[in-house]
């Protein structure tokens, strides 16, 4: 049993990250909040060119086939960054899932366009009625009343929503469900989509895993400068117990993840368990990362010109999206007792 | 990343739990930490040895079987999965022996190792002293250079089962003129000899596991020490860094108890609400956690990184869960849980009210939790000393 990545997977670990810390600085995100998505469009871009958008798609049709464990390492570094968008939905698993179950002629129209960059698949499973980023995207993958439908955005509704995260351009979406946007119906819809929902949370918690890291390198960097008492505060023993805490909470949530991702890439037996626990683990962690790093930056932390607070309310929406603790504790609770 | 066991493991494995099964006594031995119990599982230690499954990640010569660090755990799963007595020689096998590997000499391996993991000498700990714990640096016991050796004089305690134990390994100020870590020197010395008082102290749970140990004039000779004189610390740093990582405390055991929490959880269930069904899924997931945390800790080493203060996280967590688990498995067991060892209608012979008084213990040994959360703090986050 050996938890390592390959060269190959830190390589393109590394390409994101090099691409996010040139291109995804926080006010890139803050922008995005006030609701001037340049910045992030232009992140995307870049994205693609390097070939992590269209990384899950087939040789084929100009990807890179890569896995569900591949996928793991940039989507951390999506958190750290904190950069909004369609990329799980897009890359972990609208991609695959239009490439499977989309007929000829969508795929003409959108998978091209999505591996490069040009086109954002927001997918909607049978049972959401919140769905993040849809205004912003082309084209929107939808289970409803059994059936699926692959929908051009500028022919569906989108009815606003405000997400305490404002980047997440929340919205529910409303289309007529005629036999024109349906997808192939001679492959099993309901297994891809259900496939596409374990990619969903495992994504989700990889991103959950990143976020985790960049609030406590602000709240440890935050520890070191802030002086009270004439010393820093992060020489207090109380500072540096939540800190800990705070480490091991996501140093133990990281390796579920890493197994969650394996165990999707091998088609390993219960890898649904292994992905309940991913996104139990990472979204504990984030949510208590978040909380501690507040408290250690006390009253600047409460305000919104801190950065601290766009990654904080990222990590509460993640938490609870595809499956929040009560749901995934319940699942495998049902495999185990 | 291949989270499969090899080949090779597989057939490890398979070879482990048969001669566990073969061997394991049918009956569970009395409490190690007892006098009687104490000699039963010395007499385990023994078949153990002699079948090579004592210390599998030894060197062949000194009676192990060179297992790679995966086996060991390996080993440790199976171990802990049949219910095997637990390890009176751990102190010696997984405390002093890394030490030796790592700082003795030839002829000190050569003369403690085979014994050791044979439980023909059993060792115990002498870390702390009554006014040293946490602090370990303010020691006060000290060693007093004399003709062909040392006399070490000054008192130490919490020294786990040391009353039935021949031999102990501690720290003791050599160089007055210095001050905290500077100026110790790690010596074993006898605790049958002359000028040694042990004095057993009953622990929490009732067992005799704890000793004082009273040292005046007590000689022992040069070929007593591990490494240089005047720089113990360094040497003792390698074993409690092992005691608090991976070494005392390998997944196996957490996975079995899990295991038994949810078989307890099947048998009481009826008196168990949402939480209580909650928190036993939360223990079973947790010890799942920390396999592969371990795991993932076990690749980096295998591949050459070294842990260092990384295994404080370790030491933090498996300690901290383990308490939980005890706590949801008495939450089941109801009024019934204050049933001691011996009482006829105690749940699982009083196991559960036994093990969480024993799992009370770890967030206090091995380093308290609050010196592993300083520890994490500074050595791995950087945050200021003081």
């Amino acid at each position: 049993m050996r938890f390592a990545f390959t060269d190959d997977q830190k390589m393109l670990r590394d390409t994101v990250r090099e691409v996010l810390q040139r291109e995804c600085a926080p006010e890139v995100v803050r922008a995005a909040w006030e609701g001037r998505p340049e910045g992030v469009r232009a992140v995307w871009d870049t994205l693609a060119e390097t070939g992590v958008i269209g990384m899950t798609a087939s040789e084929d049709s100009g990807g890179m086939a890569m896995s569900e464990l591949d996928l793991i390492l940039p989507l951390e570094e999506i958190g750290y960054a904190a950069l909004p968008g369609p990329i799980v939905d897009t890359v972990a698993v609208g991609i695959p899932l239009l490439e499977a179950a989309g007929t000829d002629a969508q795929k003409e129209r959108w998978l091209g366009p999505a591996v490069a960059g040009g086109a954002r698949i927001v997918v909607v499973f049978e049972d959401q009625a919140l769905v993040p980023y849809a205004a912003s995207a082309d084209v929107l993958l939808v289970q409803r009343g059994g059936t699926a439908y692959c929908v051009p955005v500028a022919e569906a509704s989108i009815s606003p929503e405000q997400s305490v995260d404002r980047a997440r351009e929340l919205g529910r979406i409303a289309f007529e469900t005629s036999p024109q946007y349906q997808m192939r119906d001679d492959v099993d819809t309901a297994s891809l989509f259900a496939l596409g929902r374990e990619r969903a949370a495992l994504g989700t918690a990889a991103q959950l895993i990143g976020l985790s890291r960049r609030m406590l390198d602000m709240a440890v960097q935050y520890a070191k400068d802030r002086e009270q008492f004439g010393k820093p505060i992060g020489a207090q023993q109380a500072i540096k117990h939540r800190l800990a805490n705070a480490l091991i909470e996501q140093e133990f949530a990281r390796p579920t993840v890493y197994r969650a991702g394996w165990s999707m890439a091998t088609s390993a037996r219960d890898a649904e368990i292994d992905v309940s626990l991913a996104k139990i683990y990472a979204g504990q962690a984030a949510k208590f990362v978040a909380k501690e790093a507040l408290q250690v930056h006390g009253a600047i932390g409460y305000t919104i010109e801190c950065d601290l607070h766009m990654w904080m309310k990222r990590a509460w929406a993640l938490a609870a999206a595809h499956g929040d603790a009560a749901y995934h504790r319940e699942r495998v609770g049902r495999h185990i007792l | 990343m291949d989270l499969n066991f090899t080949d090779s493991e597989n057939a490890f494995r398979k070879e482990c739990r048969a001669w566990l099964e073969a061997n394991v006594p049918s009956e569970p031995l009395p409490s190690g930490d007892t006098k009687e119990g104490f000699a039963l599982h010395l007499e385990w230690e023994h078949k153990l040895f002699d079948a090579g499954w004592a210390a599998v990640s030894w060197p062949k010569q000194y009676g192990g079987r060179e297992a790679t660090l995966f086996e060991w755990l390996i080993f440790e799963e199976e171990y802990y999965r049949v219910g095997a007595p637990s390890r009176v020689t751990q102190n010696g096998i997984f405390l002093l022996a890394p030490t030796l590997f790592e700082f003795g000499t030839d002829e000190q391996k050569e003369r403690i190792l085979r014994p050791m993991a044979r439980g023909d000498v059993a060792w115990g700990q002498a870390w702390s002293e009554p006014n040293a714990g946490s602090d370990l640096a303010s020691l006060k016991s000290t060693a007093r250079r004399v003709e062909g050796g040392w006399r070490l004089n000054g008192q130490k305690t919490w020294s786990t089962r040391a009353v039935f134990c021949d031999m102990a390994y501690g720290l003791f100020r050599t160089d007055p003129e210095q001050a905290r870590h500077r100026g110790l020197t790690y010596f074993m010395f006898p605790l049958h000899a002359e000028g040694v008082t042990v004095r057993g102290v009953d622990r929490l749970d009732g067992d005799e596991g704890f000793a004082e140990i009273f040292l005046e004039d007590v000689f022992v000779p040069d070929s007593e020490i591990i490494g240089e004189v005047d720089k113990g610390w360094g040497v003792a740093m390698e074993t409690t860094s092992s005691e608090r990582g991976l070494s005392l405390r390998s997944p196996g055991r957490f996975m079995a108890t899990a295991a038994r929490l949810i078989d307890l959880y099947h048998r009481y269930r009826d008196r168990s609400d949402p939480v209580l069904r909650d928190q036993v899924i939360q223990a079973w997931m947790d010890a799942q956690v920390y396999r592969w945390f371990t795991f993932q800790t076990v690749t980096r080493m295998a591949q050459g990184e070294s842990i260092g203060p990384d295994s404080s996280m370790n030491k933090v967590f498996w300690s901290e869960m383990d308490v939980r688990t005890h706590e949801t498995a008495l939450a089941m067991i109801g009024d019934a849980l204050e049933l001691d060892e011996g009482s006829d209608g105690a749940v699982d012979g009083g196991h559960w009210m036994k093990g969480f008084q024993f799992a009370l213990a770890g967030p206090i040994y091995a380093g308290t939790n609050e010196i592993q959360r300083n520890i994490i703090a500074e050595r791995v986050l950087g945050l200021p000393r003081k």
